[in-house]
C-alpha cells in the first residue's frame, strides 16, 4: 500500500501489492493444511494409506472380481451358481442386469414399460427446468401442469391407443417420483399459506386454524398419517365412493410435508424485520403485493438450507409407503430379492438403489447451494 | 398551547408566528388517543398541518412523535379520535387506507430499503404496481428523482452496496416516485455515521424549498431552525409546547421544553 499516496475524498482504488509466493496455489494449500508440522503429516500420510487400501478393495470387490452375467437355464431361471463362489470377494452385479426392469417400473406391464420410462425422463426434465432461474416466470407454471398432464396420460392409458394400465400395477420409481413430486409441489404453495395464516394479525380464527393443523399433524408419525389415509379414511367415505390408494396416499403426504414446510416458511418469515413490511405498507402495496414482492422472495431465500433439507428428507420419506401396499423404488428392490435365485444378494440390490436415491438427494442438496451462493451474490451485503 | 387550540388548521396557523401558511389542512389530528395494552402513549394530540406546511416534531425518546407521526398513514392504529389525511378519515376502511398510503410517503429511521431488489427497483415497484404505471415510465421517473438526491449512477446496485446516507437517500428517491403530496420522515438521520448526514439533511432542504408538505421526527435542531415553519415539541404522549422555530428555541415557554433544549444542547 505503501507506494500509492492517497489524497483526502479521492474514490480511486487504492493500488495493492501482490502477495509474496507461496502463500496462494494448491502447494502452498496442502503445506498450511495437510504437512503443517510431523504429527500432522504422520495423520495425513496414515488416512493416505487406510483411504486407498479401503478403495482398493472396493475397487476389487465392486469391478474387478465382479460378475456381470449369468447363464440362465431353459426356462429363463437365472443360474446364480458362479454368484455363489463369487460371494464375498466380487460383486454380483448380475442381479441388477435381471432385475433392473423389475425395480425401476414394478409390475407394470412389461412391454409398457417405456412409458414409465418416458415419465421418469420428464420428471427429471421438469426438475431441470425448473431449476434453471430463466425459466422463473409464469410459463413455468403450465410447464409443470402440462407435464404432468402427459405423465399422468402415459402412466394410465386408455387415450390415443395406449392401452389402459390400473395404478394397481404402477411401481418403483415412477411411484416415488410421483409422491415426491406432486407431493412437494402442493405442500409447497400449502405451506406457505398456513405459514402466512400462522403470522396473521388481523384474523385471529385463520390463525389458529393453521396452528391447530401444523401441531396436529406433526403431533402424530407419517405412517400413522399413513395408515389413516389407507385404513380410516375409505370408512369415512359413503359407499361406493373408493377413492384410489395411491391418491389418498398422497393427500396424506402432501398434507404432512406441507405442515413440515410450513414452520421452515415461518421461521423465514419471523427473521426479516419488520420495517419490510412496513416499507411495503407505507408504499401502499396491498397484503398480497408487500407479500409477494417483498416478504416472501427475501424469506424465502433466507430458509433455501433448511427447506431442501427437508425437501430431501421427504423424498426418501416416500419409501413410507411401503407399508399401506404401494409399490416404490425400495419396495420394488425388496420384490426383487424376494426371488429365490437372488435370495441373498440383498447388498448389491440395496447399493444400486442408494445409488439412485442419492443421485436425486445430491444433486438437490448442490442445487440449492448453488442457489443460495446465486442469489446471495445479488445481495452483497 | 397554540397547536391544542383545536381543529381548524387556520385557527391554529394564523396563532403562529412565523411564515404563515393559509390554506386547506393536510394532515388534521383530532383529540387523538392510544395505548399500548395499559401504556397510555398518545394523549389527546390534536394537531393540523396546512398544505405545503413544513413540521418539525421533536421530544425525548419515549414522547410518543414516532408513534403519532406512525399513525398518520396508519401503521399504528390509534383507538380515540380522529385522523384526517388530505381530506380523508382514517378508518378500518381499507379503501380509504390505500387512498391515503398512496398520497403519504414514509422514510423510515432504518431506511428500509428492500435489499433483494436493485436501486432502480425499490424505486419503480411501488408506480408499477400501486400506480399500475408502465415500467418504461416508472423507470424514467425513478431516474429522475435518483438525480435529484445525486445518486442517479447507483441505479444498477443493491441497497447493501451503498452507503448509509446514500442508502437513506433512495429512501426518499422511493417515497416521491408514488408523488405524494405528505412525507413523513421518522427520525431519518438517527441511523446515520455523522459525516452522512449532512448529505440526507441537503435533500430534505432541497424537497423542503420544492414546497412539499412535511411532517418531520428529528433532533436536528438546525434543521427546524432552516426550513420549519412550526416546531412541535411532545413530552409524555402530549404535545407540550408549538410554535415557530425562533420562538421554541429562545423563548421556550415550559419547564420541559426548557430541560430538553438544554439537553439536546448539551450534546452539540
Amino acid at each position: 500500500m505503501g507506494d500509492t499516496a492517497v489524497t483526502v475524498g479521492t474514490i480511486e482504488p487504492v493500488a495493492r501489492s501482490r502477495p509474496p509466493p507461496g502463500i496462494v496455489g494448491p502447494w502452498a494449500w496442502a503445506r498450511a493444511n495437510l504437512f503443517n508440522s510431523w504429527l500432522s503429516t504422520a495423520i495425513t500420510l496414515a488416512l493416505v494409506y487406510i483411504i486407498l487400501r479401503l478403495a482398493v478393495s472396493l475397487v476389487d470387490w465392486a469391478f474387478v472380481h465382479a460378475i456381470w452375467h449369468v447363464p440362465y437355464s431353459d426356462k429363463g431361471v437365472p443360474d446364480t451358481s458362479s454368484c455363489q463362489r463369487a460371494k464375498g470377494i466380487g460383486a454380483c452385479w448380475a442381479v441388477i442386469a435381471d432385475k433392473y426392469r423389475l425395480i425401476l417400473f414394478g409390475r407394470y406391464p412389461y412391454d409398457e414399460q417405456w412409458r414409465p420410462a418416458i415419465c421418469v425422463a420428464l420428471f427429471i426434465g421438469l426438475y431441470v427446468v425448473s431449476a434453471m432461474r430463466r425459466f422463473w416466470r409464469k410459463e413455468l407454471v403450465l410447464i409443470w401442469i402440462g407435464t404432468l398432464t402427459v405423465i399422468g396420460v402415459l402412466m394410465w392409458g386408455g387415450v390415443f391407443g395406449l392401452t389402459p394400465v390400473s395404478e394397481d400395477y404402477w411401481g418403483g420409481l415412477p411411484i416415488t417420483l410421483i409422491l415426491a413430486t406432486f407431493g412437494l409441489a402442493f405442500a409447497f404453495p400449502l405451506a406457505i399459506l398456513v405459514a402466512l395464516g400462522r403470522r396473521s394479525t388481523s384474523m385471529p380464527a385463520v390463525r389458529m386454524l393453521c396452528v391447530l393443523y401444523v401441531e396436529l399433524i406433526r403431533g402424530v408419525p407419517l405412517i400413522s398419517v399413513l395408515f389413516m389415509a389407507s385404513v380410516m379414511f375409505p370408512l369415512f367415505m359413503p359407499a361406493g365412493v373408493n377413492i384410489d390408494k395411491l391418491l389418498r396416499a398422497q393427500i396424506a403426504f402432501i398434507l404432512f410435508a406441507g405442515a413440515y414446510l410450513a414452520e421452515v416458511v415461518r421461521g423465514g418469515l419471523q427473521a426479516l424485520p419488520k420495517g419490510q413490511a412496513e416499507a411495503g405498507e407505507a408504499l401502499g402495496l396491498t397484503y398480497w403485493q408487500k407479500t409477494g414482492l417483498i416478504i416472501l422472495p427475501q424469506a424465502l431465500r433466507l430458509v433455501i438450507p433448511p427447506l431442501v433439507n427437508t425437501f430431501i428428507g421427504f423424498f426418501k420419506d416416500t419409501s413410507l409407503v411401503l407399508i399401506i401396499g404401494l409399490f416404490d423404488l425400495l419396495t420394488m428392490g425388496k420384490v426383487a430379492l424376494s426371488d429365490p435365485p437372488w435370495l441373498s444378494f440383498a447388498t448389491e440390490v440395496y447399493i444400486a438403489l442408494a445409488i439412485v436415491y442419492t443421485a436425486f438427494c445430491f444433486a438437490m442438496s448442490k442445487y440449492s447451494r448453488g442457489l443460495e451462493r446465486e442469489l446471495g451474490r445479488a445481495h452483497r451485503r | 398551547m397554540v397547536a391544542r387550540t383545536g381543529a381548524e388548521g387556520t385557527d391554529t396557523m394564523s396563532q403562529v408566528a412565523s411564515p404563515v401558511l393559509e390554506g386547506p389542512s393536510a394532515i388534521t389530528l383530532d383529540k387523538v388517543n392510544k395505548w399500548y395494552g395499559t401504556l397510555h402513549v398518545l394523549r389527546d394530540i390534536s394537531m393540523t398541518v396546512a398544505a405545503r406546511e413544513r413540521v418539525v416534531v421533536c421530544g425525548p425518546s419515549g414522547s410518543g412523535k414516532s408513534t403519532m407521526i406512525r399513525c398518520i398513514n396508519r401503521l399504528e392504529i390509534h383507538q380515540e379520535g380522529r385522523i384526517i389525511v388530505d381530506g380523508t378519515e382514517l378508518t378500518d376502511d381499507l379503501r380509504s387506507l390505500d387512498t391515503i398510503r398512496r398520497e403519504v410517503g414514509m422514510v423510515f429511521q432504518s431506511f428500509n430499503l428492500f435489499p433483494h431488489l436493485t436501486i432502480l427497483e425499490n424505486c419503480t415497484l411501488a408506480p408499477i404496481w400501486v400506480r399500475k404505471m408502465p415500467k418504461a415510465e416508472a423507470e424514467e421517473l425513478a431516474m429522475s428523482y435518483l438525480s435529484r438526491v445525486k445518486i442517479p449512477e447507483q441505479a444498477r446496485k443493491y441497497p447493501g452496496q451503498l452507503s448509509g446516507g446514500q442508502q437513506q437517500r433512495v429512501a426518499i428517491a422511493r417515497a416521491l416516485c408514488m408523488k405524494p403530496k405528505i412525507m413523513l420522515f421518522d427520525e431519518p438521520t438517527s441511523a446515520l455515521d455523522p459525516e452522512m448526514i449532512k448529505e440526507v439533511l441537503d435533500t430534505m432542504i432541497e424537497l423542503a424549498e420544492s414546497g412539499m408538505t412535511m411532517v418531520c421526527v428529528t433532533h436536528e435542531m438546525g434543521f427546524a431552525r432552516q426550513v420549519a415553519h412550526r416546531v412541535v415539541f411532545m413530552d409524555r404522549g402530549e404535545i407540550v409546547e408549538s410554535g415557530s422555530p425562533k420562538r421554541m428555541f429562545e423563548d421556550p415557554q415550559t419547564d420541559r421544553l426548557k430541560l430538553f433544549l438544554s439537553q439536546i444542547l448539551r450534546g452539540h
